[in-house]
């Protein structure tokens, strides 16, 4: 008989393992060695140890660029999962109604980030753009360029405009895997509208959301694309998220070194960050 | 408790545009008061609808349905009061077995004392008392459709208990456990309780009264004995009966039958006898006797407590049922008993005078 295991299968993992490491694991060691060097040009490098990383952790910009990173975060999340969620519930189950809902939802999605950033760049000028013009003439002072609420009202609209069909999406899923003798159980059994959501539909979509929740976590703490566009972290350093800041350090000074010793700490942030919701949504959907 | 009266009843899912998209043909019927019923019928028959129209999941087409005389067709399910378990087993998965059953009673408002009260009675009439503080998730199918059933038996005030296939999922052991404990229930509170259900031994071992059901229309209703002494259409005999009632095609003269060249001697003389003429006879008065029919004997199945003999008689397929010890005899003739012959006009029974 033949044996189960052999181990020239691992040649199967093989071009995996080359792919992976020229898309991944060799730029990430370029990262690790810029991280630790300091180098005055003609790619000269002289050995820097920890001394980036110090600087970083120690730089107020770091921790500004973070904190309005994770306010960013906390606000979409909190705007998008609840509404993703009232608009799945709210979203027909049959007929005609299902295809067009999906297509429409679909759509922002398809709309490339800079695209996106474009849109809503042109749509909230006060000259020529429909929102911007609109709310002048409603006497209302908006102007995202000078003002830094208003510049995060359009950054945060924008993201909940283009992000919250992924959160439905999800959601309905959840939604239309429920069989209907829950439904009918549920009438049987005098349920409310509430507990109707509360026992059958939100423990169904429980998963879902959990992979919701970290894909518009970990999305939105590396967003760079769309608020760049518009507002390109302005007014001031209003809406300089932490990946903006990398960029305009790494290629806007070249600063590689700190540059890179950031990144190397954002992606740990973002590992830590992720981590820890996965392992509370699981402990808290195991009932514990 | 509640009689429950449909009247004149009919469905169709969709709108109609002839007899045939009826999914449910007219019903008009009583259940009555405390009454235990089976609704049997093979899948696609209309029982899961007829029990839908009753707990108000459907709303029928056409007609009235009345509890206690009081015309509930346009209430909802939450107003009808009903108790009603599914197929398969629905639970609240993030719920205690506990707040399962106390879900209906919380649900209207009972104070937490009764709730308590009646929840930890339902949790002994159903062997669930153990189970009491678990979380529902990873319990058998057996015991999630026990807290379904629990949910269904907790109310005591409710108008009607209804069952859709409800052992479908449970071992046969554990049927036949719930099956009798489910009929002492009922023995001993009196709830108006309908069963639907496709396997025979069930309706007949829980119901008093059994609601055949065939191709959407009901076609008899009647206790156990009824249905299987007395069918009222050759489909009542097929389906009910293991093996089913033969049935023979024969013409008629007067008192006698002829079946090829066979002559039979009716009990009684026909009261009408128009259309195809079936005779039927169910395996259990089919006899191998000296002075009888000659059959060619095809087939001798041994099912334990007794065997199954099948054979031609005059080219037609004939089962009968032989004691265990008995043989099948060298040259095999038989005879029908007169009290088990049964005259059909397409396929709907004649009766027969003296």
């Amino acid at each position: 008989m033949e044996k189960a295991w052999n181990n020239r299968a691992w040649f199967m993992v093989l071009p995996m393992l080359v792919l992976v490491a020229f898309s991944a694991v060799i730029p990430l060691m370029t990262v690790v060695n810029y991280s630790v060097q300091d180098t005055f040009g003609n790619n000269v490098f002289f050995w820097a140890g920890t001394t980036w990383f110090e600087e970083i952790l120690h730089s107020s910009r770091f921790w500004e660029a973070m904190g309005r990173n994770l306010v960013f975060s906390a606000i979409i999340l909190l705007i998008e999962v609840p509404l993703g969620i009232f608009i799945a519930l709210n979203m027909p189950k049959k007929g005609w109604g299902v295809p067009v809902c999906l297509v429409l939802m679909a759509l922002p999605l398809l709309i490339p980030w800079n695209v996106v950033g474009t849109i809503w760049q042109v749509f909230g000028r006060i000259d020529i753009g429909l929102l911007g013009y609109a709310l002048h003439q409603l006497g209302i002072d908006y102007n995202y360029v000078q003002d830094p609420f208003d510049a995060w009202v359009t950054v945060i609209l924008m993201d909940v405009w283009h992000w919250t069909s992924l959160v439905v999406l999800l959601c309905y899923a959840g939604l239309v895997s429920i069989p209907d003798a829950y439904y009918q159980a549920a009438k049987i059994d005098g349920a409310s509208r509430w507990a109707i959501f509360r026992y059958i539909q939100l423990p169904k979509m429980n998963r879902v959301l959990l992979i919701a929740v970290l894909l518009r976590f970990m999305d939105s703490f590396m967003i760079y694309t769309e608020p760049f566009v518009v507002t390109g972290g302005g007014p001031g350093n209003s809406t300089t998220f932490l990946s903006i800041d990398l960029v305009k350090i790494a290629i806007g000074q070249f600063d590689l070194g700190p540059a890179a010793a950031m990144s190397i700490i954002y992606f740990l942030i973002i590992l830590l960050l992720s981590w820890v919701f996965y392992t509370v949504m699981t402990s808290v959907d195991a009932g514990k | 408790m509640a009689r429950i009266d449909l009247d004149h009843i009919r469905h169709a899912y969709g709108t109609p545009k002839s007899e045939a998209d009826y999914a449910l043909k007219e019903v008009h019927h009583t259940f009555d008061d405390g009454g235990a019923y089976a609704l049997l019928g093979p899948s696609g028959c209309g029982k899961t609808t007829l029990l839908n129209i009753i707990s108000g999941l459907l709303h029928p087409s056409e007609g009235k349905l009345l509890f206690d005389g009081r015309d509930v067709t346009d209430l909802s399910t939450q107003e009808r009061n009903i108790a009603q378990v599914f197929q398969f087993p629905v639970i609240y998965d993030t719920m205690t077995v506990y707040d399962n059953l106390a879900f209906p009673l919380r649900n209207r408002g009972v104070a937490e004392a009764d709730v308590d009260r009646r929840v930890r009675e339902t949790l002994e009439m159903t062997g669930l008392a153990e189970l009491g503080n678990r979380k529902c998730k990873g319990l058998t199918a057996d015991q999630k459709q026990k807290i379904s059933l629990g949910r269904g038996l907790v109310r005591s005030d409710v108008n009607a208990i209804l069952f859709d296939e409800p052992l479908t999922v449970i071992d046969p052991h554990m049927k036949w456990v719930l099956r009798s404990q489910l009929k002492q229930l009922h023995r001993r509170f009196g709830f108006t309780m309908v069963y639907v259900t496709h396997d025979q031994t069930e309706a007949l071992s829980f119901a008093d009264q059994v609601v055949v059901m065939y191709d959407g229309g009901i076609v008899q209703i009647g206790t156990p004995a009824d249905l299987f002494e007395r069918p009222k259409h050759t489909f009542v005999g097929y389906f009910i009966g293991s093996p089913g009632m033969n049935v023979l095609p024969v013409k008629l003269d007067g008192r006698k039958a002829r079946l090829g060249e066979q002559i039979i001697e009716l009990p009684g003389a026909p009261t009408s006898a128009a259309g195809s003429i079936e005779l039927g006879v169910r395996p259990e008065y089919v006899h191998f006797a000296a002075d009888g029919m000659p059959v060619e004997v095809t087939k001798v199945e041994d099912i334990g407590r007794h065997k199954v003999v099948r054979a031609k008689l005059q080219g037609e397929d004939i089962a009968l049922i032989l004691k265990e010890d008995d043989s099948v005899p060298a040259d095999a003739k038989v005879s029908f008993d007169p009290a088990g012959i049964n005259l059909y006009a397409d396929s709907w029974r004649v009766e027969t005078g003296s």
